[in-house]
């Protein structure tokens, strides 16, 4: 496997490209935040909110759409919050009889839910943009710098190093079990579902002993070649004027569309 | 995408913002915990080998079985992890694991990702090793016999603390988030069991050294057993109650001032505390949210200093 596969970053010149990754970030975090404390049903402000974001799709050289095309991961989990639409504050819309139990949407309800959604799918692309525009290792010294635990961002940055190595063993595994189970066409492959899941489990345990022995053989390694406990970079990270001038700007931005929200 | 979400991952606007504060508190202290205890019992080489292990949990997710219809189960890790790494270690391992799904993925919100690594890393690790602690000296037929039944519940009270936290944020219904959850979670649950428990038996046949019982004791000693049961029992003990009258946990959810009049507004968890000069307003939340969770780590200190006397008493 090639080892950009997982890799969601993708090269620009852009401004948002060479911001400081801590400044982006707090100002990811910053968007997400405001989004969440945003009231149910301010729409303008929400509107306000995805305006900033193409703004800065645009800003990237992405293209308007860019995060709005990969932004249904999150999708799926809307389910969870289809019950709200029936919330029993508020007046009823309709009367939908099931035969074993009515449901009644209110429009509270809806309002909330369309709400919860928007909220999300804001924040989702918020997120997108920033692993977008910013590459993993500095990403991680991003958090290093903004006094996340070094124990902790050393574990992730061997996680992100070891992920491609490790599910290419993964889908070693899968591609010889795959050749093992050769069938005839019109005959059953493979035994019942649960000789399937145990089969799963001991690849896992065969995964987990070349994973482990593989960890031992890196340490020493690491050991002989001058390891001291953390991980050196050469990006020295230092903020700039303009990423200062950004952080600013972005506060009174932010102040703005909660303002929108609160009292339209 | 080789990830399809899982119903675990809780993305960002979920959850309110008090809800998910409280549980980052939670979070932050257990990881902060989990780090300077592990730093002391494993040295300095524990952080590749957490590492590593982090992308095997990461690996082993993609393995997964053709269940029926185009579906296939796959693995979450958290009680294989603690089973095997030791509690602490497995909390970090976790940690790491749902911070990059979060991060690189957008599998579970960064605001919410608090909750997540609760619901799917500690949570689980605490019933997983507590429970399979216990058994740590029997025979192997009924190690793993626990071990299964660990690894299933861990994934049913992550199902469930994920339908209360719906719940709490006014996203979700109780009476119908929670049966969904858990209904779901029964079949997840027992895969999970199945590769969890097939997994520790081929590590035992092929490297005995890894789980002898002595190892297991080391890492953790009888708190986690205690904790384990504990929260076990609070789990078993609340589902039914839950599922049978969730009218009654609303009940005591509105005393408690959870929630306002049906869910109206998602930020009652300090009613009379709301500050007049600010009113309904965003900073007022806000404030709420930090009176909150300053609480919660009032409590988690005392628990922490109760807990230390208790072992230095020993």
């Amino acid at each position: 496997m090639h080892i950009h596969a997982f890799d969601q970053f993708r090269a620009h010149a852009s401004a948002l490209h060479r911001l400081d990754p801590r400044v982006k970030v707090l100002l990811t975090v910053g968007y997400i935040l405001s989004n969440a404390l945003l009231p149910d049903g301010s729409w303008l402000a929400f509107a306000a909110a995805w305006l900033l974001l193409l703004w800065s799709n645009e800003r990237a050289h992405l293209g308007l759409g860019y995060t709005f095309k990969r932004s249904f991961v999150a999708f799926p989990f809307a389910i969870a919050a289809i019950s709200a639409i029936f919330s029993p504050s508020g007046n009823s819309l309709a009367e939908w009889n099931l035969g074993f139990v009515t449901l009644v949407p209110t429009d509270f309800g809806v309002v909330r839910f369309f709400s919860i959604l928007v909220r999300s799918w804001l924040s989702v692309q918020m997120a997108i943009l920033l692993v977008t525009t910013t590459q993993f290792p500095d990403l991680i010294h991003a958090f290093e710098h903004l006094k996340a635990p070094r124990t902790l961002t050393t574990i992730i940055a061997f996680l992100y190093r070891y992920l491609f190595v490790l599910t290419d063993e993964a889908y070693r595994l899968m591609r010889a079990r795959e050749a093992r189970s050769a069938g005839l066409p019109g005959f059953k492959r493979g035994g019942s579902l649960f000789w399937r899941a145990k089969i799963t489990g001991e690849m896992a345990g065969q995964l987990f002993l070349r994973s482990y022995e593989r960890s031992d053989r890196i340490y020493n390694a690491m050991l002989a070649r001058g390891y001291t406990g953390h991980i050196r970079t050469l990006n020295p990270h230092t903020m700039q004027h303009s990423d200062w001038l950004t952080l600013f700007f972005s506060i009174p931005v932010l102040l703005l569309i909660q303002l929108i929200g609160w009292y339209r | 995408m080789l990830l399809s979400p899982t119903p675990l991952h809780i993305p960002d606007g979920f959850l309110n913002l008090v809800i998910s504060l409280i549980f980052w508190v939670a979070t932050i202290s257990m990881v902060g915990l989990a780090i300077s205890k592990t730093n002391k019992t494993l040295g300095e080489k524990q952080i590749p080998l957490m590492g590593v292990m982090a992308a095997f949990i990461f690996a082993a997710q993609m393995l997964n079985f053709p269940v029926a219809g185009g579906t296939s189960g796959h693995f979450l890790g958290g009680a294989l992890a603690a089973m095997v790494l030791g509690p602490w270690a497995g909390i970090l391992v976790m940690t790491a694991v749902i911070a990059v799904q979060g991060l690189l993925f957008q599998d579970g919100g960064l605001l919410v990702m608090g909750a997540n690594i609760f619901n799917m890393g500690i949570l689980t690790a605490v019933i997983g090793f507590g429970l399979y602690r216990m058994v740590g000296g029997a025979k192997k037929g009924l190690r793993l016999t626990i071990a299964g039944a660990a690894a299933w519940l861990a994934t049913m009270a992550a199902a469930l603390l994920t339908a209360l936290q719906l719940w709490l944020s006014g996203t979700s219904r109780l009476e119908i988030v929670l049966p969904a959850m858990l209904g779901v979670h029964i079949l997840i649950g027992i895969g999970e069991a199945v590769i969890t428990v097939a997994a520790l038996a081929f590590i035992e046949r092929t490297r005995p050294d890894l789980l002898n019982a002595e190892k297991t004791a080391a890492s953790g000693g009888r708190g986690w057993i205690m904790a384990g049961i504990l929260v076990s029992l609070l789990a078993v003990l609340i589902s039914p109650l839950a599922s049978g009258s969730p009218d009654g946990l609303e009940r005591v959810a509105a005393d408690l001032g959870f929630l306002g009049d049906g869910q109206a507004s998602s930020y009652q968890i300090l009613p009379d505390y709301t500050i007049p000069l600010l009113g309904e307003t965003a900073l007022s939340t806000i404030f709420a949210g930090i009176v909150g969770a300053l609480i919660l780590m009032g409590l988690l200190v005392l628990l922490g200093r109760s807990l230390r006397k208790a072992g230095s008493g020993k």
